[in-house]
């Protein structure tokens, strides 16, 4: 059978699709504490090398936009680390690291 | 010129946009939101929760664009209330005030604008993909999305192709970022504006599109590239690429962009240098960044006329503007640049002057800063 999808139909299919996947990984036991450490890159624990490491991350993704703000308390950063997440799309590990060095 | 493309009228009745897809990728995403957090354990730690803050920018700048000054003075809070773990409200207004002399001459007077630039509703699914739902800034190249802020931009005046294909959207937008490897990050965003409006200060189009981009942090590269379909009037393809480039040894921030549409095409280049190696008046030099943008515009399949009413130039046109920032405190610079239009309507001097501000203010308790 010979199925024709006109591009709209199969934009909304594909939206779906997306949005069904994403489910799927928000909702395996990967999911919340793993949300900050799933990037395969390398995984820094140690606080001085993670100082360092999110100095680097934060040069390489916020420096390409705009210049070294003020560090602000703990509470600002984490809000403005989740709307440069989306904004900036930043990694999860690069938002964890950024987020250390900021508030450090 | 100035501004001018978020004027934007769309040809088309308002709401005329057929909402069916949309609502059901909603009812999807609320599904997800109402199943995914219940397996989600609190991590967050108290003297990190995120707490909703204003932040935004202010400017004045004075614009002498051959002849005739302009002041424009902006202000556009930004609005972010984090909800629980993974969601985010966030919402930007511009207010601009343009004042320019009457022909006859007379005291300054001109309109004072608002316009909703994004409303938007995020929810962080998973750590390689954030959903948006609402109305959002077009991520259709990286000046509309990244660089647009007064406090952020190395040059005030605009990109001649910024209007290109970057009137708001009004939708769904799927969007994230991941390793790929050990030494590149892709990110990439998909989106559908189900809404052509045209209503006073909120205005977006009905279309389709996405860009995806790969960042090399060893280099501090990223390319990319954009595509974009309209689904409304002319119905037409338009594409885009962009790229940066920030060496490591020198504090140079080097980017571009290009875009092609049947509205019009072109490029610019800029390179924004930091003169914190010069070894005289140190403590000054930090603060200083001077700046040149080169750009090229060539016009469409639209005419003079519609070309203006977005805020695209009428004619083929060429750029080159010089700049320098003075960095007075965090969030705070002064801006000067000077640039010589070259275009067969006419060739043209631009000079600016002004104050760019970042403020970020909370709306709760933060604690002591550590």
């Amino acid at each position: 059978m010979k199925l024709n999808l006109n591009p709209k139909t199969s934009i909304t299919v594909l939206l779906c699709a997306l949005t069904l996947a994403s489910a799927l990984f928000a909702g395996s036991p990967v999911s919340r504490k793993d949300a900050s450490s799933a990037a395969p890159v390398e995984h820094v624990t140690d606080a001085d090398s993670m100082r360092v490491a999110g100095e680097q991350r934060f040069r390489a993704n916020c420096g390409r936009c705009h210049a070294a703000p003020q560090k602000f308390p703990p509470r600002m950063m984490a809000t403005i680390l989740r709307h440069m997440r989306v904004r900036a799309t930043i990694t999860a590990e690069d938002r964890r690291l950024i987020l250390f060095y900021m508030t450090q | 010129m100035l501004l001018l493309y978020r004027g934007r009228k769309t040809a088309c009745p308002r709401w005329q946009g057929r909402g069916l897809s949309g609502l059901v990728v909603f009812c999807l995403l609320l599904a997800q939101a109402l199943i995914a957090p219940a397996k989600i354990s609190a991590q967050t730690s108290d003297n990190e929760k995120p707490v909703p803050i204003l932040t935004g920018n202010a400017g004045a700048f004075d614009f002498l664009t051959a002849g005739h000054n302009l002041i424009d003075s902006q202000f556009n809070p930004v609005l972010l209330v984090p909800l629980g773990d993974r969601w985010l409200v966030e919402s930007r207004v511009a207010f601009e005030g343009m004042f320019q002399r009457p022909p006859g001459g007379g005291p300054y007077g001109g309109p004072v604008t608002k316009h909703i630039d994004y409303a938007q509703l995020d929810y962080i699914a998973s750590p390689y993909v954030t959903v948006t739902g609402g109305r959002f800034l077009t991520p259709f190249g990286i000046f509309n999305e990244r660089l647009y802020p007064c406090w952020i931009r190395a040059l005030q005046p605009d990109p001649l192709i910024l209007p290109i294909n970057t009137v708001d959207s009004d939708g769904v937008m799927f969007r994230g970022g991941f390793p790929v490897g050990a030494s590149a990050n892709m990110n990439y965003a998909a989106y559908v504006s189900v809404a052509s409006t045209s209503i006073g200060s909120v205005d977006s189009e009905r279309h389709v599109g996405g860009r995806m981009g790969f960042f090399f942090p060893d280099p501090r590269l990223e390319v990319g590239g954009s595509w974009q379909r309209t689904l409304q009037d002319a119905r037409k393809n338009a594409f885009g690429f962009h790229m940066g480039w920030q060496p490591a040894k020198a504090p140079l921030n080097l980017r571009a962009e290009f875009a092609r549409s049947f509205e019009g095409s072109g490029y610019w280049v800029e390179g924004a240098y930091r003169l914190s190696q010069a070894h005289f008046w140190q403590k000054a030099m930090r603060r200083t960044e001077v700046v040149a943008r080169l750009q090229q515009f060539y016009t469409g399949e639209i005419s003079p006329d519609g070309a203006a009413a977005l805020g695209l130039p009428g004619a083929n046109t060429r750029e080159a503007d010089f700049g320098v920032n003075y960095f007075l405190r965090d969030g705070l610079k002064g801006i000067a640049s000077y640039g010589r239009q070259f275009s067969s309507a006419g060739n043209a001097n631009q000079w600016s002057f002004g104050f760019a501000y970042r403020f970020a203010v909370p709306l709760g308790r933060v604690g002591p800063q550590s």
